[in-house]
């Protein structure tokens, strides 16, 4: 899921692009429940818009206002965003499920089957990274993004629309949390607080595979899924590693508690823990240009 | 006293990825001495000043301050061995008043550390301090402004005071008179000359009135390497620094 | 000047009064806090109303957590996402501490328990403070994100500390007070309330005037600056932080005095949360503005929450606006009336707010009843309930109600705008005023 998700964010401004990008993307798979076909052209279409509006009409103005107004500002957006999606479908999950024509066993690893569908989302997430790798470092118009990140000023004075480029790159995030929320809204239960159970997740991938960079959040979103996935087969604890040096952990032991938890139950937890790990070490993230 | 130089630099390289900005620079500066770098934009005047102040470390060579090492000294360490600076763009406390801004170059120099036990209010000696520089720097009729709203030629002027406040006795000043009118200027330099009495003073300029008036030796750097290091006297008859600065057929 | 600023605060007086009439605001503060469930008694039955007290004490508590994490805030310049890991573990720590009290095993008098959670909140600062100081602006915020994703999952998983989902119970009758009072009515755990929120708020104010503040302040204006003048900003950064833990700690010890209960969601995120909305509402920049966003924002929660099912919507609407228009916050907005009111002309924006009022007021109610319609169609009638305002039930399913609420919407947003702009030329005139006056600082 998390691979869907990690082209998304890192051609958009942190923070600024993450919550409220994910927040319109949310909203938008409910389309989904019209066709499949129909949805993966839909929905980014729509999101993309109103991501264009939203950057237009308001992150623009509070950008004035420094950095914390801008997170505070699509923090405001995603509350808003999520009430209204409510309002429009109603608090119980809306049914969206794998269509038919993907819903079948591709093969079979370690005695577990691997889904068509994930194949589907892992190809379409393949193609979304390839199409923005492509595009940022082949095109015209990718070199002038890169260029705006860092040097907005000198673009500018270079002649290209800086404001204009700065939308369509909030546009082309939002549009592509939309497709992201598409694919993966029957993975998981389509509700309305999606977007804040998936969000820091979001945040923890961008920031670990670092600012600036679209390998590196590829990389980190293949880490973190490969992280959560194993974390929930290895069903070991800090104690039996303990046991294997002689020490054993009885109930009596100081912090028995976390020495016995096995990893599974702390699976969600561990991209937390690299997020920490990572910022205090090396805030750059993996392969970072930028300065968070 | 010993005889060790305020500031040594030897073989000091500096290059940012393939780019050589500092081409082996070896400049003594001994104590009390007041000295002025001047030399063509781009000559890496601020780079050399970033060097010697800790916020870039060099690619190569070693800096000394007083005889001790600052390779790998992080900013305030370097300042509490005694030196200070001032910017290039201005740098001060925008959202303190003026006293304020004042009061916190004095408080580490006169031992508060992170105290948060002390009430500043009642702090006599400290305030009655903050309070005599400002004077001297012609504030006191800003006293209680926010340093934000003060004209550019103020904030240089609180900048300078800032710098000077702790009482380092090495002390850097980067284009100190950049932007001002001519009256402006005149003040800048008394002020300058009277705060440096005793000390240790480097200073970048562009002004050669300020620069010949100022200085003790002037250092001449172009292209990241010192061309000639001499008396004002001797530096004005220089005819490297006449081509470098003038072309070679007007020398 | 100097010399007359000095001789002037060497004459200012210094006895008891004299130091009582310049800080007037604090024992007014006190008083009116002491004064305000009165108002709500119930004369018949001899008692007080249990809601009133226990919103004030939320109040009270809220300020007291809003205050200080606006000493990483607005002083500092930290943003923090996960500040409520210090107060709900603030308030762990109280729990278990008044357990041991009731089991015997430790004695300390019920009016210094505070002082528990107080230290609980100093001592987790220190260690998470440690961690996520070593870097400033957004990375620092990213880490207290994580710290704080953390600490929420812990609080559920964990079941010695934490109590897992049930959380930990305590009584704070505990028969250990200095005075002999019992604590089991509201009223005389209120009064300790506002005694604690008073203390801690004077303290932080007064941390505020010390070198250690004003340093914050530097830092977060100018690092560089600061670094230039001796200090070490990431040690400045991991003093106010955990100080700031300390009094969030004071906090979460007040919440367990009142509600007898601490459970994971004083550690959440949505509790973070709270704090960040109630001191950017009230204003970041001034140290009262976390009181009065307190004030707001505990308002709407006890009130609106109630009444409405799309209160966070509201929230994020006034969130919204006010990070538009109002960056400030509330004290902001009351700082830039100060030029004008030193002209004495303050008086002159009466009737030009008057006009703002009415349709500012008519696009709101309109703006209301048409998101209470929207969230009644897809949520309100799946459970059951009819659409009432006030004794009259509206079908929601008719053109009508929508239809007032568009043009009451849509109208006075348009009449609102045209006000607006004669406001703002009456604004920017006696702006201009002041300015020719001197007004202005």
């Amino acid at each position: 899921m998390a691979d869907a998700f990690a082209p998304a964010d890192p051609a958009g401004r942190l923070g600024a692009g993450s919550p409220a990008a994910r927040a319109a993307g949310r909203w938008l798979p409910r389309i989904a429940v019209y066709g499949l076909p129909t949805a993966l052209i839909l929905a980014p279409l729509l999101c993309g818009l109103i991501g264009a509006a939203i950057e237009m009409y308001g992150l623009r103005r509070v950008h004035r206002n420094g950095h914390i107004a801008e997170l505070l500002f699509t923090f405001g957006l995603a509350l808003i965003i999520e009430k209204v999606v409510q309002m429009t479908w109603g608090l119980i999950p809306v049914p969206y499920r794998i269509p038919e024509g993907l819903d079948f066993p591709l093969f079979t690893v370690y005695g577990t089957q691997f889904p068509a569908y994930r194949a589907f989302m892992l190809l379409i997430s393949a193609l979304m990274f390839g199409a923005i790798w492509l595009g940022l470092t082949r095109t015209r118009i990718g070199l002038v993004i890169q260029a705006a990140l860092t040097h907005p000023e000198m673009v500018n004075a270079l002649g290209h629309n800086v404001p204009r480029v700065f939308t369509t790159v909030f546009a082309a995030g939002t549009a592509l949390a939309g497709l992201a929320g598409v694919i993966g809204g029957n993975y998981q239960v389509t509700e309305p607080a999606m977007a804040f159970t998936m969000g820091p997740i979001v945040f923890v991938v961008v920031v670990f595979g670092g600012l600036g960079s679209l390998t590196g959040c590829f990389i980190a979103s293949l880490l973190m899924g490969l992280i959560q996935t194993f974390a929930v087969v290895l069903d070991y604890s800090l104690a039996d590693l303990l046991k294997q040096v002689g020490l054993t952990v009885t109930s009596s032991t100081p912090f028995h508690e976390v020495l016995t938890v096995p990893l599974p139950r702390i699976g969600a937890l561990l991209p937390y823990i690299l997020l920490v790990l990572i910022l205090v070490f090396r805030p750059r993230g993996l392969m970072g240009t930028r300065d968070t | 006293m010993s005889d060790v130089p305020a500031i040594s630099l030897s073989g000091v390289h500096k290059s940012f990825g393939r780019t050589q900005i500092i081409r082996g620079v070896d400049l003594d500066i001994p104590r009390g001495q007041r000295h002025a770098l001047i030399g063509p934009n781009g000559a890496g005047k601020t780079t050399l000043f970033n060097l010697i102040s800790g916020r870039f470390s060099a690619t190569s060579g070693t800096i000394a301050l007083n005889g001790k090492s600052i390779d790998g000294l992080a900013a305030h360490e370097i300042n509490r061995l005694g030196l200070s600076r001032s910017f290039q763009i201005t740098s001060i406390f925008p959202r303190l008043t003026v006293f304020e801004n004042i009061r916190c170059g004095l408080l580490w120099a006169r031992g508060y550390r992170y105290s948060f036990w002390h009430l500043l209010g009642g702090q006599r000696a400290l305030n009655e301090e903050a309070d005599r520089l400002i004077e001297r720097l012609n504030l006191q009729g800003r006293r209680n402004v926010p340093a934000g709203l003060l004209s550019y030629a103020e904030q240089r002027a609180l900048e300078i005071g800032i710098t000077v406040a702790g009482g380092a006795d090495i002390i850097l000043l980067d284009e100190p008179t950049a932007g001002m009118s001519h009256s402006e200027t005149e003040y800048a330099v008394a002020l300058i000359r009277a705060v440096s009495e005793g000390k240790t003073l480097l200073m970048v300029e562009h002004d050669m009135s300020v620069v010949f008036g100022l200085a003790d030796v002037i250092t001449v750097l172009v292209y990241g390497e010192v061309i000639a290091s001499d008396a004002p006297a001797r530096i004005r008859g220089n005819k490297a620094v006449q081509e470098a600065y003038l072309g070679t057929e007007a020398a | 000047m100097s010399a007359d600023a000095t001789q002037r605060a060497a004459l200012a007086p210094t006895g008891l009064v004299a130091v009582t009439r310049r800080h007037w605001i604090w024992p007014a503060g006190v008083l009116v806090a002491l004064l305000l469930p009165w108002l709500f008694f119930d004369w018949s039955t001899h008692r007080h109303s249990g809601f009133v007290l226990t919103m004030l004490s939320e109040i009270g508590l809220m300020a007291v957590f809003a205050l200080s994490f606006n000493m990483q805030m607005g002083q500092a310049g930290l943003l923090s996402f996960g500040h409520a890991i210090l107060f709900g573990l603030g308030g762990y720590v109280t729990a278990h501490t008044l357990n041991a009290i009731k089991a015997g095993s430790l004695w300390l008098p019920t009016e210094l328990v505070p002082l528990a959670g107080g230290i609980g909140g100093l001592i987790f600062g220190a260690l998470f403070g440690y961690v996520a100081t070593k870097q400033r602006a957004t990375a620092f915020a990213m880490i207290t994100m994580g710290l704080g994703e953390l600490v929420a999952a812990c609080a559920l998983m964990f079941m010695g500390f934490f109590g897992g989902e049930g959380g930990i119970s305590t009584d704070r009758v505990t028969d250990t007070s200095l005075f002999g009072i019992p604590y089991s009515s509201s009223w005389q755990v209120y009064c300790l309330v506002v005694a604690w929120t008073a203390i801690a708020a004077i303290l932080m104010r007064l941390q505020t005037q010390t070198p250690l503040g004003r340093m914050a302040n530097a830092c977060r204006d100018n690092f560089e600056r600061a670094q230039f003048v001796g200090y070490d900003p990431r040690m400045v950064r991991f003093y106010q932080f955990t100080l700031s833990g300390f009094f969030a700690g004071i906090g979460g010890a007040l919440y367990v005095l009142v509600y007898e209960i601490v459970t994971f969601d004083t550690v959440a995120a949505a509790k973070s949360a709270t704090a960040l909305l109630a001191t950017y509402i009230g204003g970041a920049g001034s140290f009262f503005g976390p009181i009065l966003g307190t004030i707001v924002v505990v308002l709407l929660q006890s009130g609106v929450s109630l009444l409405s099912n799309a209160w966070l919507l509201y929230v994020g609407v006034l969130f919204i606006v006010m990070v538009m228009y109002a960056p400030g916050g509330m004290m902001g907005i009351i700082a830039l009336h100060e030029p004008v009111a030193r002209t004495g002309r303050l008086r002159e924006l009466v009737v030009p707010y008057a006009r703002l009022l009415v349709p500012a007021v008519l696009a709101v109610l309109g703006f209301v009843l048409l998101v209470e319609l929207a969230s009644f169609t897809t949520i309100g009638a799946a459970q059951g309930k009819a659409f009432k305002i006030g004794p009259h039930t509206v079908d929601a399913h008719t053109a009508l109600p929508w239809a007032l609420g568009a043009v009451a919407l849509i109208g006075s947003g348009l009449w609102l705008r045209w006000e607006s702009r004669r406001f703002r030329a009456r604004w920017d005139a006696l702006i201009a005023d002041a300015k020719a006056k001197g007004a202005m600082l």
